[in-house]
Parts: structure tokens; sequence; C-alpha cells
């Protein structure tokens, strides 16, 4: 066991502090090549992690860079600067620290290159952007560790494949790095730990004692849930209630439109006047930062939020957490409640509130899952290459390469470690030439091959335009929204929302009802208007899709006897449907027809996700069609697919038949506007678009065009090209889902109980009430026009003319 | 037909969903701002490869409005090369596409800010020119009875924006015909205050669409 040198001996005792044992395993283990530590936030986590890199510094007898810490947030970054300079500064330790992030001045960052501090506090894309210099030989000569903060939430994204990649780079260049993860609770562990490590080391992976288990509950109200919807207006007075009883509440949010549409109609109720602010990822930066203070600064009893409260701010002292909407997915409730209370050893409080009585279900399986420590997460799938194209190119920037040492590098990052050499070679391809069946860039080439066989840019002035569309992350089209005859942001609105708008419509944002007025210089002008009710607020956030581990444990609910757990309305409503028809079983799909208005309906029960659930109404509304079926529209949820058409569906099969499935996928996988979306995010990561230019040009003329034209071009010029083939495997996981229909078919095998009843049935009756209903434009609409016509001429009295 | 028909300053023109315009009184066929070229001029000067087919695009649509015309003659408008380096660049086989398209018919290039000087390439080089009642020129004068292109217009109806003729009774400004070109939008002040007035857009597409500009 390694003792802490006198000097902190005495500093953790003035504190009255005495060594977790967990910060004592990091000491004990701060030789190893990879290390992992696990801990509840409060637990002195990062003090943990910076631990052996205060001790190896306090001789200051070491030069140059020791430690690099990186976070997914700035804000972090400059939070962690401010708390290492405690221990320092009280023990009189000879260490200079730093932050760089993109907020740092020019002058700073050149003297940080020249002259770097013993610890510099960074992001994954600053760092990637050092890794790019020609100097950076020398400002990572001797660095010794490097410390990856929130790892687990790094690792999910393709931020984390580019810090890793990063940090291959940075073994080369110094090879004595030892590498250090911090992560919150994870489902898996090892999966983590391995692409923290260098393949193929090993990783230790330590455990703080995770405190108490959180004290989660379901709120109950008086009032029953609605059968559909989001918005949990019905639990408004309960809500405030507990806000009451609480110093500091987080009211979460699956949507921010939800989250506005909550905000309004608590204020509405707020007779009290109680400081409830909101915060969510498209307001305004100064207004999300106010927002912070003042939470910080505990003048708020509650924030209403999205997840943008997730990562990196300090919460202060809330001692609520409330969760509206079914969580979809267990592992992210139990990080959030996990961060709330920071008192070390006593349970944390959360409170779910199902929006609707379907969600009543989700919530009570969420619960079981969080309490038997059954966390969920899709396994990611191997390392994108669009991130692999710009590691090239970074690579490029910073000098010659090899591509047999870069080739080997890229081998000992986890995520890429089944990289085929074939594969590298496509990417290098495109990054050196376009990689285009028409070899047409002879002479512009990006790369060029020198006489030694290295690679380099062949016009160097290219590495600053490289440099300025460095990252990962993809930015929607937003526009900002202003109040007219004001300039200071209230916040962003996506694109393709502010398109619909017209004159007068109405929209919440930042919880205030507005008027838009009109498109100024790409910023929406609105004026105040709280007479009105709002029109919805659109603008997405992510509409999360149930986890595959809680739909099968909802599926494992459905399969109980009764429901001892479920409030009674809930219970009783799942018996009526045991008793009319059935409830979906694990290993089967249970489909329903029955008329309703006049129209034949069908409800697929396939507990895919709502993305999965989505692509499978395309898809059997298009075989439907070509049965002669005549759909006209459908709608989906996280369990079910309700199709309405003109003629009933005697015999599903032919709908869910696997190889039909998969055929139609394809065909109608090429035109869909997911596809290009994904392409405009694959292509703007590997280079082939740049979002940043040296100078940005007034209006977009000439300048920009859509990355539309360049999907459509591709698509029908050059079909097997590398960005083509990113862009499929991409939706295929991401929002198509069709990995997930997949699984549904393979788990099912053909099993399907097709039960014809006279009316609609409990269960798929929320579908009715579902928003997001997708017309199907074919014969049925056609048809009804037909129908129209003759129903006119009769009513006029004239059979023809 | 997919076509609009209309009457501008005397001559009857036919604005096609391509964004070709269509003289049939004169027998000719105007198109603008092809900027073929565009991606080899990106390539050169930054690195960014874009797909190289657009010129290919471009002819493409170009032969078949010119079988389904047959125009004695074409007028391209200014910037139809991204620049005079792209046209001397201009791959063999898309040089004997062009060539063939030219045979038979006048062919006139009138010159842009991309493409200032002479080509060397088939047809005639212009800075302007008169056709009956109408001037062509590349970026709009004060002049009535005038065809320009340059500003790439573009008009959004129901949220989607496509390129678009702008004409009221003194000018009309065509849609950039490249396959590689963005757009302005049409309330841009700089565009929309060329027009004084009453002003229609015809949206291109699958079907060409007259609709008032607000």
């Amino acid at each position: 066991m390694s003792a802490l040198p006198p000097k902190f001996q005495d500093w953790f005792a003035l504190r009255g502090w005495s060594i977790h044992p967990h910060q004592q395993q990091m000491l004990d283990q701060a030789d190893a090549p990879a290390l992992m530590l696990i801990a509840p936030t409060g637990g002195g986590k990062t003090l943990a992690g910076f631990l052996p890199s205060l001790i190896e510094l306090s001789d200051g007898q070491h030069k140059g860079l020791h430690t690099l810490y990186v976070s997914p947030l700035k804000a972090l970054a400059a939070d962690i600067k401010r708390n290492l300079r405690t221990p320092v500064d009280e023990m009189g330790l000879p260490i200079r620290i730093e932050d760089r992030t993109g907020d740092t001045s020019y002058t700073q960052k050149r003297r940080q290159r020249a002259d770097p501090p013993h610890i510099l506090l960074t992001t994954p894309e600053s760092l990637a952007l050092l890794t790019s210099y020609e100097d950076a030989p020398h400002i990572f000569k001797g660095l010794q560790r490097i410390i990856v903060d929130e790892i687990h939430a790094l690792a999910e994204s393709k931020r984390g494949d580019q810090l890793l990649l990063a940090l291959s780079r940075l073994q080369t260049l110094a090879p004595d790095l030892r590498r250090v993860g911090l992560s919150a609770t994870v489902e898996d562990p090892d999966a983590i730990a391995a692409e923290l490590a260098r393949h193929p080391d090993p990783c230790a992976i330590i455990n703080a004692d995770p405190g108490p288990d959180p004290d989660i509950s379901m709120l109950i109200t008086q009032e029953k849930p609605p059968w559909t919807g989001g918005g949990a207006k019905y639990a408004i007075p309960a809500v405030l209630d507990e806000v009451k009883k609480h110093k500091t509440t987080l009211i979460f949010h699956n949507t921010r439109a939800q989250a506005e549409i909550f905000f309004h109609n608590l204020w509405l109720a707020n007779t009290d006047d109680l400081p409830i602010g909101i915060h969510h990822g498209s307001l305004a930066r100064e207004q999300r930062e106010k927002v912070e203070a003042a939470m910080v600064a505990g003048h708020l009893r509650a924030i209403v939020c999205t997840g943008s409260l997730d990562l990196g701010i300090d919460w202060g002292d809330v001692d609520l957490v409330v969760q509206v909407g079914a969580p979809k997915n267990v592992k992210r409730l139990v990080q959030r409640i996990g961060r709330a209370n920071h008192r070390y050893n006593a349970p944390s409080k959360a409170l779910l509130v199902p929006a609707n009585r379907f969600e009543v279900v989700e919530c009570v399986a969420a619960l079981e899952a969080a309490k038997a420590h059954d966390l969920d997460g899709d396994p990611k799938g191997p390392g994108p290459r669009d991130v692999l194209c710009q590691h090239i190119l970074i690579t490029a920037c910073a000098g010659p390469f090899d591509e047999d040492h870069l080739f080997q590098e890229i081998k000992t990052v986890g995520a890429y470690r089944t990289l085929s050499r074939a594969a590298f070679d496509d990417c290098l391809d495109f990054c050196a030439t376009g990689g285009y069946a028409l070899r047409a860039y002879d002479k512009w080439k990006r790369l060029l091959q020198t006489a030694d066989g290295r690679w380099q840019l062949r016009d160097p002035r290219a590495a600053q335009r490289i440099r300025m569309n460095i990252g990962t992350i993809q930015d929607t089209d937003t526009l900002k929204v202003r109040m007219k005859g004001n300039f200071k942001p209230l916040g962003e609105v996506e694109e393709a929302f502010a398109a619909t708008l017209t004159p007068g419509d109405t929209f919440l944002i930042g919880g205030q009802v507005v008027r838009y007025e009109n498109l100024k210089d790409m910023t929406v002008v609105v004026s105040r208007r709280a007479d009105k009710t709002p029109k919805i607020a659109t603008f997405m956030g992510t509409k999360f899709a149930n986890s595959t581990q809680l739909s099968q444990r909802i599926l494992r609910m459905f399969d109980q006897p009764d429901w001892p757990e479920l409030p009674a309305h809930t219970a009783e409503w799942l018996s009526l449907q045991r008793q009319f028809s059935k409830l979906p079983e694990a290993n089967r799909i249970l489909v329903e027809s029955f008329p309703h208005e006049g129209r034949h309906h069908i409800c697929i029960y396939g507990f895919a996700g709502r993305n999965a659930m989505q692509t499978l109404g395309m898809l059997a509304t298009q075989r439907m069609e070509e049965l002669n079926l005549h759909p006209m529209g459908f709608v989906a949820t996280d369990y079910a697919t309700l199709i309405w058409g003109l003629d009933p569906v005697d015999d599903p099969a032919p709908l869910l038949q696997p190889d039909n499935m998969r055929a139609d996928f394809e065909t109608w996988l090429s035109g869909n506007a997911v596809m290009k979306k994904t392409f405009r995010g694959a292509a703007t990561i590997a280079g082939l678009i740049e979002r940043n230019l040296p100078q940005a040009r007034k209006s977009g003329r000439q300048a920009t065009f859509s990355s539309d034209i360049l999907y459509d071009t591709l698509a029908k010029y050059d079909p097997d090209h590398l960005m083509l083939r990113i862009t499929r495997e991409e939706a295929m996981r991401g929002l198509v889902d069709f990995g997930r229909i997949e699984e549904m078919l393979s788990r099912t095998a053909g099993r399907i109980d097709h039960v014809i009843l006279d009316r609609v049935t409990p269960l798929s009756l929320p579908m009715f009430l579902e928003q997001g209903r997708i017309a199907v434009a074919g014969a049925g609409q056609d048809r009804i026009l037909e129908e129209e016509a003759a129903r006119l001429m009769n009513a006029a009295g004239v059979s023809s003319l | 037909m997919n076509a609009y028909t209309f009457d501008f300053c005397g001559t009857r023109c036919i604005a096609l969903p391509s964004g070709a315009l269509h003289l049939p009184d004169h027998n000719t066929l105007c198109v603008s701002d092809l900027h073929l070229g565009k991606s080899e001029r990106i390539a050169r000067r930054s690195g960014v490869m874009l797909p190289p087919y657009e010129v290919h695009e471009t002819l493409q649509k170009l032969e078949a409005d010119i079988a389904t015309t047959q125009p004695q003659q074409v007028i391209c408008l200014g910037d139809s090369f991204d620049d005079l380096d792209a046209a001397a660049s201009l791959k063999e086989d898309m040089l004997i596409w062009l060539t063939r398209l030219q045979a038979g018919r006048l062919w006139i290039w009138i010159e842009g800010n991309h493409d200032p000087g002479p080509i060397d390439m088939g047809g005639t080089h212009k800075a302007a020119m008169t056709l009956g009642t109408l001037t062509f020129r590349h970026i709009a004068t004060a002049t009535t009875a005038e065809v320009s292109g340059h500003y790439h217009p573009k008009h959004r109806v129901a949220g989607r924006s496509r390129p678009a003729f702008l004409c009221d009774h003194q000018r009309i400004i065509m849609p950039a015909y490249g396959a590689y070109t963005g757009g302005l939008t049409s309330n841009a002040p700089n565009l929309r205050n060329l027009f004084k007035g009453r002003a229609i857009a015809i949206l291109t597409g699958h079907k060409a669409i007259p609709v008032p500009v607000p």
C-alpha cells in the first residue's frame, strides 16, 4: 500500500478527511498502464483521479506536461481547475494548472504550445486539434497520465472514438503514458475499460462504494393519467406539492417541447410564485447560464429541464429528482438520480411521473430494473469510419506519415481492433483521392505520397481548413429566435420548424408564448403574446426509443396472472385487454384487426422501440399497397404500430415476412430523408463537407448548396462509395433501427397471433390519440377522391355526364 | 405539359421545369449559371473533393432540354464555368459531349463574373446580346426587358425551397442550372429590390409552378 506523503497526510488531517478506500486503491495502482474508477458523484472521484499526479508533481522535478484531463464539457474543465487549485494552493505545491477549450484566448493557446503547464484540462476536440500541430511531439513530450472524466458518456458517442484515436497518437509520442478513466455506474464496465486501454493491454477496474440505493418511487395522483400524450398535465398539482416539500427539485423531461409545455402549465398553477426556472439545449446560452448560476446559488426551488442538465454542471443541493414520462432507459435514469444529493452515503430521492396509462407500466418496469441493478444498453458497433477519415486528415496536418505505422497505431484503439487493412485503405484512399469510381482528381489530390512513400497534404494551407472542421458533434440546422426590437437571443428552433411558421403563428420558447413576426438575417423575429394558446413547439430534442431490455421487462410483466404492483386503474386496463383480446407475448407477435370509424385497422405489437416501429409502419404499408389493401396511414409508439386502410387484412403474415421485408427495406431506404440526414453527418465528419470556412460569408449564395444534392449524385453515379456505405450502416443502427426489426423477427420466428375483433381493444386505444400520424400517399387516397367525386355526382342527381 | 408559358415584353417565354427558358418564336433555349467544373475548382482551391459527377449531371439535363426543344440557338447566360481554369481542365469526354450538343446550332457564351474572359471552346463570346425586344446579360442592370442570371434565386412555398425564375413585367432572373449550385432566397433584399411591386416566382422541379412573390 502506498502511503500518502506527509504533506498530503497533513492536508487531509487539516480538513478532517480520511482517504476513501477507492482513492487509496487508485494510488496503489498508479503505475498500471490503464485503470478505470467507477464511483458515484460526491465520492471524491476527481481527487481520486488527480491524487497520483499531484504526488508525482509535488517535488517540482517534472518539466513540461505531466497530466492531461479530458472531459466532455468545457464548463467541467473550468470547474475542475477551480477545485484542483484548493489542494494545490493549500499545500503550496509547485504545479501549474491550465485549461484549454474553444474559449481559451489565442495568445494563451500559443503560449501553452511553447511552454505547456504540468496539468492541462481540455475537451476531446481541443485535444484532437493539439495533435494536429507540427509541434505535437514537443507539446506531449514526457506526458505521464491522461484522465478521461465521464468516460461512460464519451464512450457512447463518436466523441469518444475521436478521443481514443487521439490517445493512440499520444501513446506513440509519449510511450510512458498511463490512462485513467472516471465513470458513473454503467451496465458493462468491461466494455468501456477495453475501449480505454491500449489494445490488448488489460485495464483494472476499481469500484468505489456505490452508496445506498436511491429511493425511487412512482408518483401516485388522485387523478388518473390520461390514455395518451406526453404532457403529464394531470400531475402538475402533485408535482408542485413535492416542490414545496423539498429544497431544490429537478424536473426532467424526455423532449424539449414537453419541457416547455410542462413549464408553461407549471407557471399557470404556481400561485405561490415559487422561483422555478427552465433549462434545455434550445435555449440561448446566456439564458442557460443564468439559470445555472441561480441554481448553484440556491435561488431556485425547481428547474424544468432535459438531458442538457445531465453532464458537467454542478447541481448544487438538489434533494429531489422528478422524471416526467417513462425513462425509456434505466441506465440514464440511475445516473441522473445518482447525481442528485451530494452528501455521500445518503440515498438520493427520485419520483417517476408517468405521462399516460401505458407509461405507468413502463415506469413500474423501470423501477424494478433499477432496484435489481439491471442496467440496459445496446452493445456498441465497431469504430466508425467517418471518424477514422477525420483522424487520418488530422494526422496529415501534423506532418508526413507512414501508412503502415498509422494502421498499427489505430489497431491499438479498442474500438478499431478488428479494423481490416482493406477498410483502412478505403478510408485512406477517400482522404487522398476522394475514393470515387471515376478517378477525377489526379491533379488535385488532397494527400500525396512523397518519394519515401509517406503521405502528406498536397497543399499545406489545407491544414487550416481541416483544423477548423475538427470534431464529431453534429449541429442540427437551427435558427436563432429573438424578440422584435431586441437583439438578445431567446433560443433556437430547428430550421424545419421555422419553415412551417407563418406570421401570426404562436409557439412556446423559454416558457413564454411568442408570436412569429418574420425571418430576418436568418433569425426568427417574434413578439410577446401571452393570451393565445401556443401552436406546439416541435423543436425536437431526441425522442428516445425504449431500450430492448426495458421492452423485455414489460413483456414479462404482461405474462403475470395479475398486477398487484400496478395502480388499480392500470391493472384493470390490462385485465380488460386479456379478457377481450390477449396480451402480447415475448416470443410472438400479436396482431389485432378491428373496424373503427369506417376504416379497417390493424395493430402490430412488436415492442421494438419507436424508431423501429416507425420503420415497420413504412414497410408494412408499402407491402399493403402492393397487395391492393389501400392503406391510408399509420402511427407508431415504442410498442406497437397501428395501420388503418380501406380493406381488411385477412392474413398479416405477408406483411411481416422477413425476406419481403428486407427487400422492401432496400428500396425504401435509398430514397429516405433519414438517409440524407445521416449522410450529412458522416460526410461532415469525414471532411467531405466543411461546416466552417475561412471567411464566413454573409449570404449562403453559391457558397453552400444542400448536401442532399451530393447524396443524390453519389447514389446515382457512385452507389458503392465509402460515404454511402457508412451512411447505410449508421442508418440501420440509428434512426431507421432496422436492427431491432431483425431482432423482433428472429425472436418471434413467424409466430404470429392474429386476433380479429369487432371493436377497438383496450391496449390499442392509446394509439388512436397518439400524435405523429403519417399518411400513406397511394392508391387509397385516389380511391377516396373517386368515391367522393361519385358521391357528389349522385348528390347532384347525375350518374354520368 | 409541365412547363409554364407566359408573355414577357411581347415575347412568348416557356419556363421549363429544369430551369431553362425556351423562346419558341426565336427558336432559342437559354440556360444560366451552369458552373461547370465546380468540383474541380473546389478541389484545386481547398483540397475538398466533391463527387466529380456534376458536369455529367448538368450536361445530361441540358441534352434532354435540347432534345425536347430542338433550338437553333443556345444562350448560356454567364458563369457557365466555375472559373477559367475549370473550363480549361474539362475532361476530354465532357468536351466531346459539349461539342456534340453544339453541333448544328448557334451557341452563345455570355460572360459572367466567374468566367469573364474568352474560353478555348466552340461558340461565340459576348458580354451581352439582344434578341428581338429582349436583352440578355449575366448580372441585372436598370435596363428593362432584360433576362439575367447570377443570383441563383430560390423560392420557398409550403416549407419547400426550390430554384425559381423570378420575373415581373421588366425582367426575368433565371435560376442556376448547374448541378452543384446553391441559391439565394427570393426575399433577400438585394434580390427582391430588383423588382418593383408585383413579381412572380416560377418554381422548378417536376413541374414549373408559378406563385406570387410576397
